[in-house]
């Protein structure tokens, strides 16, 4: 009964991350896409709002924006997975719906 | 194609005119009203702007698309949940939105608000029990 949610914009730049963070259900995914990889680095403003959050949900990063943007793996806030192309679209056949945050 | 029912839910987080979304948004709504689902419409963030009365267009040169909300009772759109902690974060109480309604087909025609104000908990859970989201 899970929902993943995806999110394109940076979290500095619009409340679009800080939204869904409010309304996951326990058991949800989020994917974090194009600029929303940003949201992913260890110690931005929303780093401990998302650290609280992973207990119950899981968040990905999307390798491909992250190399993109020169942003390694071990900079990431513990607990924040990466994913391929090929795990995006796994991720969205293992949940019953997909949300996009526009 | 399927028989089956769908509930379709219609996210809108975005204030109008500012961007083609909330009206874009509109329009799939009634459009999709023809397919017979079962549908709703959320409203949070500055997509609560989207439901105000009042609004004025004439100096911006765009049309003025709030009057459409009223009819979305004739088409059997009758669900539009407005989430409480957006309307509270930008000053906004449900007094500053349109009174729109639906005539209840099940109980004599009564009319009756088709607005409901819900948390971000209730928000939540309504779109966790949905089938489709499409979001605007």
């Amino acid at each position: 009964m899970s929902t993943l949610h995806i999110v394109n914009k940076s979290p500095f730049e619009t409340i679009n991350l800080n939204s869904c963070l409010n309304h996951v259900k326990e058991g949800d995914s989020i994917l974090l896409i194009e600029d929303a990889v940003l949201g992913a680095l260890a110690q931005n403003k929303l780093a401990d709002n998302i650290s609280e959050k992973l207990g119950e949900i899981s968040i990905f990063a999307l390798l491909a924006d992250l190399s993109a943007r020169g942003i390694g793996r071990d900079r990431l806030i513990s607990g924040i997975k990466t994913t391929d192309y090929a795990g995006f679209v796994e991720l969205v056949a293992n949940n019953e719906r997909t949300q996009s945050w526009l | 194609m399927s028989d089956e029912v769908k509930k379709f839910l219609y996210v809108n987080r975005k204030a109008p005119y500012g961007s083609i979304y909330a009206l874009e948004s509109l329009e799939v709504v009634l459009i999709g009203a023809a397919f017979e689902q079962e549908v709703s419409l959320a409203f949070l963030d500055d997509g609560v702007f989207q439901l105000t009365k009042g609004q004025d267009t004439k100096e911006i040169g765009v049309k003025n698309f709030s009057p459409t909300y009223r009819a979305l009772g004739d088409y059997d759109v009758t669900k539009l949940y407005v989430e409480e902690e957006s309307l509270k974060e930008r000053g906004l109480g449900i007094d500053d939105l349109q009174y729109l309604t639906y005539e209840d087909e099940d109980d004599d025609y009564k009319e009756k608000p088709s607005i409901k104000v819900v948390s971000r908990k209730e928000m939540a859970d309504i779109m966790a029990e949905q089938d489709i989201i499409l979001s605007f």
